[in-house]
C-alpha cells in the first residue's frame, strides 16, 4: 500500500513542487496570502478564494482528462457551461423548484455531451471538429435562452449552490471534492480506467480486443458534458444570473491547458485525474496570485504564460532526463538491495 | 357660429392628414450591429419606438457583427431611395465607398453610438456619448460625495486596451486630479463582466486589509459593479455604506441595488441615441440645417435619490 502512494506522489510531484513554487512566490510578494481566517462560520482567505474561483476549471478539467485520454478533446465545455447557466435560470425563473431545476440542467449538460459523443464514436468525425460545431453554436443557443439579456434569479437555494458553504468550505469548492473524488474511484477501483487509456492508446486495437468503444467513447463525453453542466450551475449561482455572452468564455482552453500541466499527454492513454485537478488549481492560484500582487492588467496574460512556460519546460521529457541524470532516483542507487527484496 | 365650427374641424382634420401625410413620407433604413449585448438590444427597442412616435416608417437590419451586411444593408436602403439611413458601425474602417454611393444618392447618413475613420463629409453626423466625460461624471460625484476627506478608490476596469476601459479611467482620473484626499490604491481589469467584477473585488478586498481600507469602487461598467457587490457582502461589508459603489451604464440590475442601498451611484449610458438623430434629421430635411458633425448624448448621473425602483420599471421592459 506504501508502495502505491509513493508511485502515487511520484506521479503528482511536478504539479505539487510548480504548486508550492506559485505559492512561495505569491506570499512573498503579498505576506497575507497564506492567512486563512473563520468569517461567518467559513473559511476566508486567499488560498480558499483559489479553490473557489478554480471549481469551473477544476470540474471542467475532470471531465477533459477523461476526453483527453480517449485520445480527444472537447472544445465546446465553455459554450455548454453558458447553455446550462442560461437553462438553470430559465427554469428557477419561471417557478421550477431546485432539485428539478438541477435534474433539467444536468440533463441539458448530458444531451449536448451526447451530441458531441454520437459525432465522435458513431459518425467518427475528428473529436477537434465535432466538438467545434457546439462551441461555436452553443453560445447561440445560450442567448436564444437568455433572450441576449443577462437573466437573475433571486432563488435562495440555487444561490447558495454559487456562494453557500458546508462545513465552513465554500459550496464549489464541496461540490468538486466529492465529484472528483467520485470519478477518480469509479475509473480507478474499476477496469475502466484502464479500458479509456486502452482507447486512447489505439482505438482498433481495443475494439478488436473486445472493448465497447463507442460505448465507452460517448460514456466519455457525455461526462465532459455533465461536468460542464456542474460547472455552469456554480458559474450562474455565483453571480446570481447566466450571462450568456460571458459564462465559461475562454475556459475550454485553460481546462485542456489544467490537463496539460497535469501531465496527461494530448496523445491519448495514460491519465491522472488528481494531476489534473492540480493543475486547474495551478493555473488558479497564478491567476489569484496576479491580481494580489497588483501588477498593472496589461500584464496580467504575459505573467501567466511566463510561468505556464516555465512548468511546462520543468515537465518536459529532455529536462525530465537531466533532472533525473543529476539527482539519481533512491531505488536505482543501491540496485543490490532492492534485488534482496 | 355653424360655419365656423365646420371650419375650425376642417382645419383640425387638414392639419391630421397634413401631419400623417409628411410623416409617412419619410423613410428611415437603420443598419443595427447585432445584439451581443443588453445594452444594443436597448438600442434597438428604443430607436424603433422612437420612430414610431415621430411616424417614422424604420426599415430595419441586423447586421450580426458583420460589416459586409451592413453594406449590403445600406446599399439595398439606397436601392429602395429611403430618406436617410442611421448606421451603428461594427467597425471603424472601409466605409469611404458605401458612404460615398449613399452621397452620391443625396441620402444623408447619421452614425450612431460610434464613429468611422472616414471624412466627415460623407455622413450628416454622429451621435455617440462621450465615454471621457462619463468618467468625468462619476469622479465629480465621488469628489462632491467625499468633500475632501481622505478615500482610498479601487477600480474595476473594462478589456483591457478597449476604448471604453481607456476613456472611462482617463475620464476618472481628470475628475480626481488636484483633489490630494482621493487616491486609487488599486486597479485590475474585470473584463466588463459580473464573475471577473466578483472575482477581482474578492482579490482587492484581501489585499486591503479585509476591505477597511477601501472607501470606494469605481466600476467601468454596471455588471461589474453588481458582482463586486455580491463579492463586498460576503467579505461581511456593507456595500454603499463601508464602500461607496459608483459605475457607468444604468443597466436596469444596477437601479435594484441602488433601491436596495447596495449602489450609489451610476453614470447613464443612453440607448436612446436615435432620438436626437431623428430630431437632426427632422431639422436638416425641413430646411437644410447641417447639424453639427457630433451630437454628443447625455451623460445623466443617477444617484439613490432619483427613484431607483421607478426607472427600474421604466428600463426593464427595453430589452437590457
Amino acid at each position: 500500500m506504501t508502495s502505491f502512494f509513493k508511485l502515487y506522489f511520484n506521479r503528482l510531484l511536478p504539479q505539487l513542487i510548480a504548486l508550492g513554487l506559485i505559492i512561495m512566490a505569491v506570499s512573498l510578494v503579498f505576506p497575507g496570502f497564506l492567512n486563512i481566517e473563520i468569517q461567518n462560520g467559513r473559511l476566508y482567505g486567499s488560498l480558499i478564494d483559489i479553490l473557489n474561483r478554480g471549481a469551473p476549471v477544476v470540474l471542467l478539467a475532470i471531465g477533459m482528462t477523461i476526453v483527453i485520454a480517449t485520445k480527444g478533446i472537447d472544445l465546446s465545455v465553455g459554450a455548454v457551461m453558458a447553455i446550462c447557466g442560461a437553462t438553470a435560470a430559465a427554469a428557477i425563473t419561471s417557478g421550477h423548484s431546485v432539485p428539478a431545476t438541477l435534474l433539467i440542467t444536468l440533463g441539458v449538460g448530458i444531451l449536448c455531451g451526447l451530441w458531441n459523443g454520437v459525432l465522435v464514436a458513431v459518425l467518427d468525425i475528428q473529436p477537434i471538429i465535432a466538438t467545434l460545431v457546439l462551441m461555436v453554436a452553443g453560445r447561440g443557443i445560450a442567448q436564444l435562452i437568455t433572450e441576449g439579456a443577462i437573466l437573475t434569479f433571486n432563488d435562495p437555494g440555487l444561490i447558495f449552490i454559487g456562494s453557500g458553504s458546508f462545513a465552513g468550505l465554500p459550496m464549489p469548492v464541496v461540490i468538486w471534492l466529492v465529484f472528483g473524488m467520485l470519478i477518480a474511484v469509479l475509473v480507478r477501483r474499476t477496469a475502466l480506467g484502464m479500458l479509456i487509456e486502452a482507447i486512447g492508446v489505439n482505438r482498433q486495437a481495443s475494439t478488436l480486443s473486445g472493448v465497447l468503444t463507442p460505448v465507452l467513447l460517448n460514456a466519455a463525453y457525455v461526462l465532459c458534458g455533465l461536468c460542464a453542466a456542474i460547472a455552469g450551475i456554480i458559474a450562474a449561482a455565483d453571480i446570481r444570473g447566466a450571462d450568456a455572452n460571458n459564462a465559461g468564455l475562454w475556459l475550454e482552453l485553460d481546462a485542456i491547458l489544467a490537463v496539460v500541466v497535469g501531465g496527461t499527454s494530448l496523445l491519448g492513454g495514460r491519465f491522472s485525474i488528481a494531476a489534473s485537478v492540480l493543475g486547474a488549481i495551478i493555473i488558479q492560484a497564478i491567476n489569484t496570485g496576479i491580481l494580489l500582487s497588483g501588477f498593472p492588467p496589461e500584464f496580467n496574460l504575459i505573467i501567466k504564460a511566463a510561468i505556464i512556460v516555465f512548468i511546462l519546460v520543468l515537465q518536459s521529457p529532455r529536462v525530465r532526463t537531466a533532472f533525473a541524470f543529476l539527482v539519481p532516483a533512491r531505488g536505482a542507487r543501491n540496485p543490490s538491495e532492492r534485488a534482496a527484496k | 357660429m355653424k360655419i365656423a365650427k365646420a371650419l375650425a374641424s376642417a382645419t383640425i382634420l387638414a392639419a391630421c392628414t397634413f401631419g400623417s401625410a409628411s410623416a409617412a413620407d419619410l423613410v428611415v433604413g437603420f443598419s443595427q450591429i447585432g445584439s451581443e449585448s443588453g445594452w444594443r438590444a436597448a438600442e434597438t427597442t428604443l430607436t424603433k419606438q422612437q420612430a414610431e412616435q415621430r411616424g417614422i416608417d424604420l426599415k430595419f437590419a441586423d447586421a450580426q457583427q458583420k460589416q459586409e451586411n451592413q453594406i449590403k444593408a445600406i446599399r439595398s436602403f439606397i436601392a429602395q431611395g429611403v430618406n436617410a439611413i442611421l448606421v451603428a458601425p461594427v467597425v471603424a474602417t472601409g466605409w469611404d465607398e458605401v458612404l460615398q454611393e449613399a452621397k452620391d444618392a443625396e441620402i444623408p447618413v447619421i452614425l450612431l453610438d460610434r464613429t468611422v475613420d472616414s471624412s466627415k463629409d460623407l455622413y450628416l453626423t454622429a451621435v455617440t456619448s462621450d465615454l471621457v466625460h462619463e468618467g468625468n461624471v462619476a469622479g465629480k460625484w465621488l469628489v462632491d460625495t467625499t468633500a475632501g476627506k481622505p478615500c482610498n478608490v479601487v477600480e474595476l476596469q473594462g478589456t483591457t486596451g478597449s476604448s471604453p476601459a481607456i476613456d472611462r479611467k482617463k475620464g476618472f482620473e481628470q475628475a480626481l486630479s488636484g483633489h490630494d484626499n482621493l487616491k486609487i490604491i488599486r486597479s485590475q481589469t474585470g473584463d466588463f463582466t459580473r464573475t471577473k467584477g466578483k472575482e477581482v473585488m474578492e482579490s482587492f478586498l484581501k489585499a486591503e486589509d479585509g476591505g477597511k481600507n477601501i472607501c470606494a469602487l469605481y466600476a467601468h461598467n454596471d455588471d461589474m459593479a453588481v458582482g463586486a457587490i455580491q463579492a463586498i457582502k460576503e467579505a461581511g461589508l456593507k456595500p454603499g455604506k463601508d464602500i461607496l459603489v459608483v459605475s457607468i451604464d444604468a443597466v436596469p440590475d444596477i437601479f435594484q441595488a441602488m433601491a436596495a442601498g447596495e449602489a450609489n451611484a451610476t453614470v447613464e449610458l443612453t440607448p436612446n441615441m436615435a432620438g436626437p438623430a431623428f430630431d437632426a434629421l427632422a431639422a436638416y430635411q425641413k430646411d437644410g440645417t447641417a447639424p453639427p458633425k457630433w451630437i454628443q448624448t447625455e451623460s445623466k448621473l443617477y444617484t439613490q435619490a432619483d427613484e431607483p425602483l421607478k426607472v427600474y420599471e421604466e428600463k426593464k421592459g427595453l430589452g437590457y
